[in-house]
């Protein structure tokens, strides 16, 4: 088994649900529901999920420079995370499909963390 | 496996959303809706991106009340001007502060915030139409594109129109209290007027082939149930307006057939009737008539409540309608009514008699659009055995029809008279 980190991307920096109505956010939480249950069932899920707030700094290499962001810089802009175990990579990424950010524009990246020696 | 993950209540958010925005609307004043309800909206999304991975909060409607609230409390701690106008959150924060958490809302408390906001969105200024608009909106958490939904608008035009009325309230200033008001009886007549318009729009919705219209006739049931449970609202038309909302809903479960298309009265199952709805309905209607006051919800009501207690079509008391449809002319004189009261004679006292009627039917001019008409006047020719002058009238029907189930049902009509 390994561990592997998913990542939410939310296309154009803003979540739709921002925008949504009462009754389509409880639809996406109960999509999202059922796939986090499906995950917590297999026993993949190593941490449970963070979101991310979608207001932030981010600093600069070089001189250090302070920019309001994330979207400042980037037109897609990281939602929240989950720390999961797969047996490999093919397997974390299929669990990944069931993921409801991808019924939108978002993406999930799906990262092998790499294992260090003890 | 589906079944294992844990379910929220139907429409859970949207009811939630509706009281929570009448909770901060209070605490805010009815100038900031517009703030009250992106609190709500945030709130929402909040708990979108934290159940999932926690996990269902034991009591979610109390979870989304203290964000809620604990959010405002952030706004009028960073606002200075929020401490005048929203003493009661000030407070909240003193006791936060102190280290005391503020206790979940109870629900006396909620149910009133929700009927200061019916009073409230029933302002005397405001069109009806506004008026359901704005209960659409705050108290049913229904968006900007699913009212324009339900209501065949168009979106830029409900946004508008909440633009307006949202300025409105915020110059006539105040949230409407519930005690010791005197506005409150006049204001009780437009609400119940709002309500009705909610509940027909769901019933009768008959323009478009929009889906589950019978979510407004539920929405407009909540609302008068708890309208009913309050001192300010418990008044014998109210419980008439409730019982009418009843024995109308019941029987939209025998209204359609599988395939979409309007079944007659006539032919109906009475057995997919609600007998639950009727019996509340039923109830109402008696608690109604104990009041002194006849109003027009309360004529409509028993005339469904005969269509309901009758155990087949054959054994509809017709002359006990007639005298109801008499009354309710009387109360209430529009053509539609007199098309209702025509028929009704027509049952209760022979075709030819009702056929009479309907050709010189009062304010008939006005139903120069309304399909119902000549589908009456063929109908009861059809019944007399003239099937050619039925055939007439059932293709004006056809033509007037307003969506495809009319249409339809309009066309099998002409059909039989072939």
């Amino acid at each position: 088994m390994a561990d592997f980190l998913y990542l939410f991307w939310n296309k154009g920096g803003v979540s739709r649900m921002d925008t949504a109505s009462p009754e389509e956010i409880q639809k996406m939480m109960q999509k999202w529901m059922a796939w986090t249950e499906t995950l917590k069932k297999g026993g993949h899920i190593k941490e449970g999920g963070v979101p991310l707030q979608s207001a932030g700094k981010v600093v600069h290499g070089g001189r250090k420079n302070v920019t309001d962001g994330p979207y400042a810089e980037a037109k897609d802009v990281v939602g929240g995370f989950i720390l999961v175990t797969a047996k490999d990579l093919d397997e974390a990424t299929e669990l990944s499909k069931g993921c409801p950010v991808l019924e939108g524009d978002g993406m999930v990246e799906v990262r092998p963390i790499r294992s260090l020696p003890a | 496996m589906t079944e294992e993950v844990p379910r929220l209540v139907d429409h859970l958010f949207r009811r939630e959303a509706g009281k929570m925005v009448s909770y901060l609307t209070k605490v805010f004043g009815m100038g900031n809706l517009a703030l009250a309800e992106d609190v709500v909206q945030e709130t929402l999304v909040k708990a979108l991106e934290t159940w999932p991975f926690n996990g269902l909060p034991d009591n979610p409607s109390a979870w989304l009340m203290r964000v809620a609230r604990n959010r405002a409390i952030d706004l009028v701690r960073r606002e200075a001007h929020f401490k005048y106008i929203a003493p009661d959150l000030a407070y909240l924060f003193k006791l936060r502060e102190e280290g005391a958490a503020p206790e979940p809302q109870r629900e006396k408390e909620i149910q009133d915030d929700q009927l200061r906001m019916m009073f409230s969105c029933c302002h005397p200024d405001l069109s009806a139409d506004a008026q359901v608009t704005l209960i659409l909106k705050t108290l049913c958490g229904f968006s900007v594109s699913e009212i324009a939904h339900a209501l065949l608008s168009q979106e830029d035009a409900v946004e508008k129109k909440l633009g307006r009325a949202r300025k409105t309230l915020r110059e006539s200033g105040t949230f409407v209290e519930l005690t010791n008001n005197l506005d409150i009886p006049r204001r009780l007549e437009t609400v119940h007027q709002a309500l009705y318009l909610l509940f027909n729009e769901g019933y009768h919705g008959s323009r478009s082939d929009r889906k589950e219209p019978e979510e407004l006739c539920y929405e407009a049931m909540r609302l008068t149930l708890l309208l009913c449970e309050h001192p300010q609202g418990q008044r014998p038309k109210t419980y008439a307006l409730l019982s009418l909302m009843c024995l109308n809903a019941a029987r939209l479960p025998g209204r359609l057939s599988d395939d979409g298309t309007l079944i007659q009265l006539e032919f109906q199952d009475r057995s997919k009737w609600d007998p639950a709805l009727i019996g509340k309905g039923l109830e109402y209607l008696e608690r109604a008539w104990a009041g002194q006051a006849v109003s027009e919800y309360l004529v409509e009501a028993s005339i469904a409540g005969l269509h309901c207690s009758a155990k087949a079509y054959a054994e509809t008391e017709w002359g006990r309608i007639l005298e109801l449809y008499n009354l309710l002319y009387h109360l209430k004189p529009t053509p539609v009514v007199a098309l209702n009261r025509a028929i009704a004679l027509g049952k209760a006292e022979g075709l030819e008699k009702g056929l009479e009627e309907l050709r010189n039917l009062p304010g008939a001019g006005k139903l120069r659009e309304y399909p119902f008409y000549p589908a009456a006047l063929g109908e009861f020719h059809l019944l007399a055995g003239r099937p050619k002058e039925a055939e007439a009238y059932f293709a004006e029907a056809v033509k007037r029809s307003r969506n495809e189930p009319e249409k339809v049902f309009f066309e099998r009509k002409l059909k039989s008279c072939q």
